[in-house]
């Protein structure tokens, strides 16, 4: 426990010292601010400017005014109101299946690099299997059987199917960084497996993982955005999947006036992925030092 | 995947020969060929994978043949009857335990017989595949052709004029690219290209071929083909020669700091020369793993973008099928699917192996 505890005050330190070097960083800064943006609009947002209940049928389908600033959709209903509130289930989802994605991941991957031998070199075999099924066409399929409307059970099959590529990552980084001289030093004190882990090699680590989080996370949107647009996970009314699907039905691809209703949640999708992306790769600049000079 | 698997292993001590013709013998030559190891693992995978939709199609709580059997039946048609259609286009005995069910499942397949679809009764499975298959691996292949081709050209450029503007903007635009959802993309392309700009006519560039449009050695034919894909091809290039133009440009600066290309250059051997002959062709090595992955992202994407151009490719079927709830054919498209992956994966591990002789050579081993 004690080991936990250290682990999770020196990362409020490191994480500090992050904010710092990042704040340098404009592009990633403004990743970290629109993401922020993104989450609390889409957590809150629906509170402050409650979505609309009736259709308006005057309005319908209209471009950008003062009235309506992304315009309206086929019931005449306001597009930003909609945007506002269409980003919950999606940050949660991306939120709970990247961090179990990742989990998975790194446990699976330290494991195998850990124990090594023939678990290792089957563990890898797995890996290696399950990186060339295609995961839209089987993610497809598995929707038809199982009822994916649970936030929950969509998360932990998107992580099923997304952590093998991050495992073997994650084996590899451990395996380079078994061989860091403070490492086998801690291991020539005999300082213990878990003291040697959560100690030495986690906060060694904590930059690759953030960083493979948060793009586990833009998959995972890529993949439940993916999901919804082929009409196969109903979620409610409001999610910018939904939107999408709902617009492209009504026949929104080949109408002019109606191109509003499906940019709209496509560049909230888009702002979000692309926020998220660009504090990664700051993130990436910031702690690795190699890359901040010769990129 | 190559890469994990071929590290040079140290040569060892020479075992005693086992006799000839036996069958150690014959493991012992498959574990020395590198190619013939990489089959070896292709097939298993293949296997593996069948296996497993086999199993998750027929054994899973709510699977769609006990599905398939309660719609019959609530149709009216007697369980014994319902039984018996199910089992004539399904071809399974359901009265069999699971084990010899899946053996005549394998057996089948080995046949290239996949079932017969639920819902267009009567046409085989595998006619369906073979008659949308070439549009999807004629799109898919044409883009990342070019996606590759382009993607090798501006990384080199960018590496060679790296910290320029030139290598900042594009780095971003790569990034950005990279980042963005593949049917975003396409949406994008086709509300932008052809309802807000009307650069294209994207209603008549919907489906693959006009109507009327008879396939031969004609100008008409080739003309429309190309106008059909164009932008499908565009959103696949799009969504792709991102990754490939980061991975070459950060492979070429890597080579660019070898020795030989140092001695090279010490040795006064031209610019061309060195590009192409020590730099490109070094460089371009570590992108042929990513090629297998690119191709499977890219067949997946197909089921989203096929779907949203109307393109007749197996992707398109695969939505069709899944909407339909039509487990036999989207059974056979998955299948398909992975063993184009896996095939991919294989062409790309022999390319590999035939570019770069180091690993045939550590494939060879003692």
């Amino acid at each position: 426990m004690a080991a936990v505890v250290e682990v999770m005050s020196g990362t409020a330190r490191e994480l500090g010292k992050t904010l710092r070097l990042l704040s340098r960083n404009k592009i990633g800064f403004a990743g970290l601010l629109v993401t922020l943006l993104v989450v609390f609009m889409s957590l809150a947002g629906p509170l402050i400017w409650p979505p609309e209940q009736s259709a308006n049928v005057a309005d319908i389908n209209q471009g950008p005014s003062q009235k309506h600033w992304l315009g309206t959709d086929f019931q005449g209903q306001d597009n930003l109101l909609k945007v506002i509130s269409g980003g919950k289930e999606i940050v949660i989802i991306a939120f709970l299946a990247g961090t179990l994605t990742t989990l998975l991941a790194v446990s699976v991957g330290a494991f195998s690099a850990f124990i090594g031998g023939w678990v290792d070199g089957l563990l890898m075999e797995v890996v290696n299997v399950w990186l060339t099924i295609p995961k839209l066409p089987l993610l497809a399929i598995l929707a038809t059987m199982l009822k994916l409307n649970d936030v929950w059970l969509l998360a932990v099959i998107l992580a099923l199917i997304q952590w093998p590529g991050l495992a073997r990552q994650v084996r590899s980084q451990i395996l380079t960084l078994k061989k860091r001289d403070y490492v086998e030093a801690a291991t020539m004190l005999d300082l213990g497996t878990g003291n040697i882990i959560f100690r030495e090699m986690l906060p060694n680590m904590m930059s690759f993982i953030t960083i493979a989080l948060i793009f586990e996370m833009t998959h995972a949107i890529y993949q439940q955005t993916s999901l919804v647009f082929l009409g196969l996970v109903p979620f409610s009314g409001a999610n910018w999947g939904v939107m999408i699907e709902l617009a492209q039905r009504k026949g929104a691809l080949f109408a002019p006036t109606a191109a509003w209703s499906l940019l709209a949640p496509s560049l909230a999708i888009i702002l979000f992925q692309l926020a998220l992306v660009s504090f990664a790769r700051s993130l990436d600049e910031v702690f690795n030092p190699r890359l901040r000079t010769s990129v | 995947m190559a890469v994990t698997s071929t590290t040079p292993r140290p040569s060892i001590a020479p075992r005693p020969e086992p006799v000839e013709g036996s069958l150690l013998v014959w493991l012992d030559r498959i574990k020395s060929n590198y190619l013939l190891r990489r089959l070896v693992k292709a097939i298993f995978t293949v296997w593996l994978v069948t296996t497993l939709i086999f199993f998750v199609l027929r054994a899973m709580p709510g699977n769609p043949v006990d599905i398939f059997l309660q719609d019959l039946t609530a149709s009216g048609i007697s369980p014994e009857e319902a039984r018996n259609q199910a089992a004539a286009l399904l071809n399974i005995r359901l009265d069999q335990p699971i084990h010899e069910q899946y053996f005549e499942f394998i057996g089948n397949l080995l046949r290239g017989d996949l079932g017969r679809s639920y819902r267009s009764r009567g046409l085989l499975v595998s006619d369906m595949i073979a008659a949308r298959l070439p549009w999807t691996l004629f799109s898919v292949g044409l883009s990342l052709l070019l996606s590759f081709t382009i993607g090798i050209a501006l990384g080199t450029i960018m590496a060679y004029l790296r910290d320029s503007w030139f290598d900042h903007l594009l780095s971003n635009v790569a990034a950005t690219l990279d980042a963005l959802s593949q049917y975003l993309i396409g949406l994008l392309a086709i509300l932008l290209l052809g309802v807000v700009w009307k650069a294209v006519p994207i209603q008549q560039m919907r489906g693959s071929l006009s109507p009327g449009v008879q396939p031969g050695f004609t100008l008409e034919f080739y003309g429309d083909l190309l106008g059909h894909v164009l932008v499908l091809a565009l959103v696949y290039v799009l969504s792709t020669v991102g990754g490939w133009t980061l991975a070459m440009k950060s492979s070429t600066v890597a080579t660019l700091g070898e020795d030989y290309v140092t001695v090279a250059k010490a040795r006064g051997l031209s610019d061309g020369r060195i590009i192409t002959a020590y730099v490109g062709r070094n460089a371009t090595l570590p992108l042929f793993t990513r090629l297998a992955i690119t191709i499977g992202f890219a067949l997946g994407g197909a089921v989203l973008l096929e779907e949203l151009f109307v393109y007749q490719g197996i992707g398109y079927l695969l939505v069709q099928a899944i909407r339909a709830r039509d487990y036999p054919v989207m059974q056979g498209i998955f299948m398909v699917i992975t063993m184009a992956v896996v095939a991919a994966n294989l062409v790309a591990d022999f390319a590999y192996g035939w570019l770069d002789p180091r690993i045939r050579i550590a494939g060879e081993g003692n």
